[in-house]
């Protein structure tokens, strides 16, 4: 049996996540993600990599959405829309409440400020969520009657799930985006030790071991301090949901300690829209957030406010928080051209870029900047990375694969070199083959499930039941028949077999002759290869049948003399094949002799 | 496989089966019918209630005068509150190796249960029930340890005291096993053994049994649960509802094919429909406030509650009552109100497409913000100074012995004027007024129950097909005043087995198969045989 797995999407870049995995005769697609430093067909991911011909909905037994960011969601209305997909989507509550809002963000800027054509519409939203089965954590999704799905929390931004596809022995996890560190306003990613043939992980930060949490947050607020404090603007571009919230209550206590002044803004009426949703869904927020919301619920701030357009060119100190996080369209990147040309102003980049954005850019230290119009940007504002985006770093898929116990690993999400030093060291430490596709290639994985069966209750009790007390430690043998019939397997007893089977029973005889020096009369031999048996054969019953026959269980040994030569004595052991191991066992005994007897 | 049953309270069980050598304990509910033998303990001094004579046997001897008060032709207990526990001498339940918990209500004798019997187990339950359930702990500890009584009587609980006694003290049962409160140590103790679920959940025991809660429709995060190996299916439903109230839709397909149904929390007001009883309430609590009287509804801090306050929100306006204030008191009524707009996974399908909006799921929401509603945590404080009336009081405890409702009672029991309007069918209401009478004020009652009743049972039923069902004795006979309703019990064939307190069942099934696994290095060598 095999596991196939197909990366149209996410193989060894950041940027578009979609996976397609064959498990057992069930194909599942791993989210449906765009690449956002692309404005052409590069954007979406390839969907005839599934299948050339024929519809998807036949092909996919469904779809698997594992948070809200569009490097994961982003190419489903296309996918079901306008490639065409009606089967089901599956996504947990708060991703399929915000993920539409995300969707048609996206769309407004690409269709209604750059003008594109041919791109998916509003409507198509809509009905692309209609398709939308939300899901709860640790819920066993029968998808049909085989194929069962199952979340797990996976921290990174609200509502993010990993998720457990299994079909019969076999299973596979993916987790999606994840961190195993909890921060200011989510929990930590867990599994239990579900040990599936496949982990597939993300590898964003593969060897990155981050410092302390608590030392970038002092860092970032320092720099924010020292340019609201010489008069400077500080824009910090973030996805609306997500890291956005964890720097707002950042931001917001240090404020409140500090007692400062400056305007705090955040950008669109996205801001006060996501805070409620964090408010509605804190049960998916960390175990400090869930216990106070009574009293004091974190994502009211009080010092950030509604960012207006025009106070851009206020002057004086203020700190900025708009959309989007990568710079590459909308109100984050028109700020930053206003700003840019001034050196007191700083733009602080807190998660990760995708290659050919803005952000990417000036990260790269790109100073001049070709915009649209072949006008050139000069940046002479400072440029900061700050790594707040909450993946895994090294030690955290490290710790995923101790908690989960895979068989194969599979590294999607990264970029081929680190994810070569990750593949490594998980090789090394857990001796488990690592994967890292390239886009678009297959990776086959074996697995060796073990086949369940049905046993018969009275053969369980009956051969439980025989010799000693089960000793859990050692290993039992047990006599019984398979049958398969019907796709289903059974274990019964023989007897009941052959009446099943109206078969008549034969039995099958063994009997050796085995030679022995005895000058003793026949009934003398006897006695002594029964009190040699006796004791040696503690543990079974061993009888002296009157008629002069030994029985050892069921196993017969008669003895005579020799036709030819009255000082040999010729045993005849018989036994039936059910006894075969005693029965060999016995044979080899005796071939040895008697021991010499001293009386 | 045999059941334990320890609880003879249909709505309130306490079983535990024995299935494949696992021990379940099933709900573990708290009997607070033993409380209305009791007088109330006023949160304000009370002159009426010092003042009621002590009670005297026919020959007229006085020896218990101090612990029994007389009131109008009762006889209550002056002393601390007592419940009745499940029976916890039936079986070892240290022996318990798991407790199911199907709603909050089924929760409240857990303490009991895991801080005195020796129990290392783990609960199992949901989000939703677990935060709830620690709520109506809280009210429950709070409003008796407020006001401390010196008295704990015992001496009428003698056997051959009890004998002597009116009814219904002489029939009640166990007094001995009766207990006084938890404290909040022991509920936060109780509550840390508790492992949180969801729905569809599968989850395995010592890899012997699989246990799943399922939707079932009654009260946020409220489930009934599947016990399961590969061959055998004891399914446990315990307070359902078919009604779109609040909660998500009950789950009835996972109940198909079981070998044993065990049936418990039906509707306890089984001619009563709920829907009419909230246009009663509604209409009565408007007119008692035209006529500028105030209206008390004792209620629990969650549930029916909500379904109250959303169909108030569409009413008062029409009515008329936009400047009528209502207040909820209770000392977790603000947490209660917070908490019932953050579960939208737990919400039916509607309350669920708001938070997606994103709005509380609620109206109750904006009750408070147009200050409509206002919540207290008790009546001193805040709300002695905004207290305006006629007002609408929602307050607890709903067996009137205990909780901020006491002082209602009394300030408002003289005035024909005010109406008590019972929602809750957990207690008579008969018996809760006794100590208040003789009373001026009107009493109505709408006791809205929404769990199902014998028409849904059998419908349902029908539709599941177990092979057997087991259910309190209650269950299969009609109520005792309407011995001629034989519509209102189980009717199924074959007929239901049923149980009461203290008693064990042995449960029919058989099994004939089990599963195991070939390993792969097994099934490599076999070969097949034509």
């Amino acid at each position: 049996l095999v596991i196939l797995l197909l990366a149209p999407g996410a193989g060894q870049d950041v940027g578009r996540s979609c996976i397609l995995v064959s498990i057992a005769g069930k194909n599942v697609m791993l989210d449906c993600g765009m690449h956002m430093g692309y404005n052409d067909d590069r954007r979406f991911p390839d969907f005839s990599y599934i299948t050339q011909n024929g519809r998807l909905t036949d092909f996919l037994d469904c779809v698997i959405i594992s948070h809200f960011h569009l490097d994961h969601c982003g190419a489903l209305p296309y996918f079901s829309e306008m490639v065409g997909y009606d089967g089901p989507i599956y996504m947990t509550h708060p991703t399929k409440a915000i993920c539409p809002i995300l969707l048609e963000d996206y769309r407004k800027i690409t269709v209604d400020k750059k003008g594109e054509i041919n791109f998916f519409t509003s409507q198509m939203i809509k009905d692309c969520m209609k398709k939308v089965v939300a899901v709860h954590l640790h819920q066993t999704v029968q998808v049909d009657e085989e194929l069962e799905i199952k979340a797990y929390y996976a921290g990174h931004v609200l509502g993010a799930a990993m998720f457990q596809i299994k079909v019969g022995c076999e299973s596979v996890v993916y987790t999606g985006d994840y961190n195993m560190t909890p921060d200011r306003h989510l929990g930590a990613a867990w599994i239990d030790k579900c040990r599936p043939d496949l982990l597939i992980t993300e590898s964003t930060y593969a060897t990155t071991i981050r410092d302390s949490k608590r030392c970038r947050e002092r860092d970032f607020l320092k720099k924010v301090h020292e340019t609201v404090e010489r008069g400077g603007k500080v824009l910090i571009p973030v996805f609306a949901l997500g890291r956005a919230q964890e720097l707002c209550i950042l931001l917001e206590t240090f404020w409140e300690r500090m007692n400062l002044k400056a305007p705090i803004y955040f950008s669109t009426g996205l801001t006060e829209k996501a805070n409620h949703y964090y408010k509605l869904f804190i049960t998916w927020t960390n175990q400090k957030i869930r216990k106070t919301f009574v009293q004091r619920n974190m994502f009211e701030f009080k010092h950030i406010k509604a960012f207006d357009r025009a106070f851009a060119d206020n002057p004086g100190p203020m700190v900025v928080f708009a959309t989007p996080g990568m710079l590459h369209a909308g109100q984050s990147l028109q700020i930053f051209r206003k700003w840019a040309g001034n050196e007191k102003n700083m733009v602080i980049m807190p998660g990760y870029c995708v290659q050919g954005t803005v952000g990417h850019k000036i990260l790269s230290g790109q100073r001049k900047l070709e915009m649209e119009g072949r006008q050139i940007l000069e940046v002479k504002m400072q440029v900061e990375y700050m790594s707040f985006s909450a993946h895994a770093d090294a030690k955290g898929i490290m710790q995923l694969i101790r908690q989960a116990e895979p068989r194969n690993v599979l590294l999607v999400h990264g970029e081929a070199k680190k994810m070569e030093f990750l593949k490594q060291k998980i090789e090394q430490e857990f001796h488990v083959s690592c994967y890292m596709p390239a886009n678009g290639e297959t990776t086959t994985i074996l697995t060796n499930p073990s086949i369940p069966v049905d046993i018969s209750l009275g053969l369980l009790k009956r051969e439980t039941a025989i010799g000693l007390l089960p000793d859990v430690k050692k290993p039992k043998l047990m006599h019984g028949t398979l049958i398969m019939k019907d796709n289903s397997f059974r274990l019964v007893s023989p007897e009941q077999a052959l009446k099943e089977l109206g078969l008549a029973e034969h039995q099958l005889r063994f009997t050796c002759r085995v030679h022995i020096q005895d000058p003793r009369k026949e009934h003398e031999t006897v006695l002594r290869v029964y009190n040699h048996l006796k004791g040696v054969l503690k543990d079974y019953s061993v009888q002296h049948l009157p008629d002069g026959s030994i029985t050892v269980e069921s196993i017969l040994i008669q003895a005579t003399a020799h036709s030819e030569d009255q000082g040999t004595k010729v045993l005849l052991v018989s036994w039936t094949y059910q006894d075969e191991e005693l029965g060999s066992y016995l044979t080899s005994l005796l071939k040895k002799g008697l021991p010499q007897s001293t009386s | 496989f045999f059941q334990y049953c320890l609880s003879g309270h249909p709505t309130l069980p306490c079983n535990v089966l024995k299935f494949k050598s696992t021990t379940i304990m099933l709900d573990c509910g708290l009997d607070m019918t033993s409380t209305l033998n009791f007088l109330p303990l006023p949160l304000v001094q009370s002159p009426r209630l010092s003042k009621l004579p002590g009670w005297v046997l026919k020959d007229g001897s006085t020896f218990l005068d101090k612990e029994l008060k007389e009131c109008s032709g009762h006889v209550f207990v002056d002393s601390v509150p007592e419940f009745c526990l499940p029976e916890t001498e039936l079986l070892d339940l240290s022996t318990v190796d798991v407790i199911l918990i199907s709603n909050y209500h089924c929760m409240m004798a857990l303490p009991y249960i895991t801080e005195y019997t020796g129990f290392a187990g783990t609960v199992y339950a949901t989000e939703p029930t677990v935060q709830i359930g620690r709520l109506l702990m809280e009210e429950l500890v709070n409003s008796i340890e407020r006001v401390p009584k010196a008295q704990s009587a015992s001496m009428w609980k003698n056997k051959e005291v009890q004998r002597l006694l009116p009814a219904p003290l002489k029939d009640a049962v166990e007094v001995s096993m009766w207990r006084k409160c938890y404290t909040m140590p022991e509920v936060n103790a109780a509550l840390s053994k508790i492992q949180l679920v969801g729905y569809s959940q599968k989850i395995e025991l010592f890899g012997a049994v699989q246990v799943t809660p399922l939707s079932s429709g009654y009260a946020l995060g409220s489930s009934n649960w599947i016990i399961q190996s590969h061959y055998e299916k004891v399914s446990y439903v315990s307070g359902s509802s078919l009604l779109t109230t609040h909660p998500q839709p009950m789950d009835q397909a996972s109940l198909k094919n079981s070998d044993v149904l065990i049936l418990t929390g039906l509707t306890q007001i089984p001619t009563a429909n709920p829907d009419g009883m909230v246009g009663e309430f509604c209409s009565n609590l408007a007119m008692t406030v035209r006529n500028g009287g105030n209206v008390l509804v004792p209620c629990y801090p969650s549930g029916v509650i909500y379904d109250l306050l959303e169909c108030l929100y569409q009413y008062i306006d029409s009515a008329g009552l936009s400047n009528v204030p209502f207040y909820f008191i209770s000392p977790v009524a603000n947490s209660s109100l917070e908490f019932s707009q953050i579960f939208a996974e737990w919400l039916c399908h509607n309350k669920q497409t708001k938070v997606y909006l994103p709005e509380p799921p609620f109206p109750h929401a904006e009750l408070i913000q147009t200050n409509k509603l206002k919540h207290y945590p008790s009546i001193h404080g805040d709300f002695s100074n905004d207290f305006k009336q006629p007002c609408v009081v929602f307050t607890g405890h709903p067996s009137l012995r205990f909780g901020d409702v006491v002082h209602f009672m009394e300030l408002w029991g003289k005035s024909s004027l005010n109406t008590v309007i019972f929602t809750e069918p957990d207690f008579s209401y008969l018996d809760a007024l006794a100590p208040y009478q003789p009373l001026a004020m009107k009493c109505v009652y709408c006791p809205i129950d929404t769990r199902l009743n014998f028409i849904q049972v059998s419908k349902l039923l029908k539709e599941v097909q177990p092979l057997h069902v087991v259910c309190p004795e209650q269950y299969t006979q009609p109520p005792p005043t309407q011995s001629h309703r034989t519509d209102l019990m189980i009717d199924c064939q074959p007929p239901p087995m049923s149980y009461r307190r203290a008693e064990v069942l042995t449960l029919p099934y058989k099994r004939r198969y089990e599963k195991i696994e070939i390993m792969p290095e097994v099934s490599n060598c076999l070969r097949i045989i034509e």
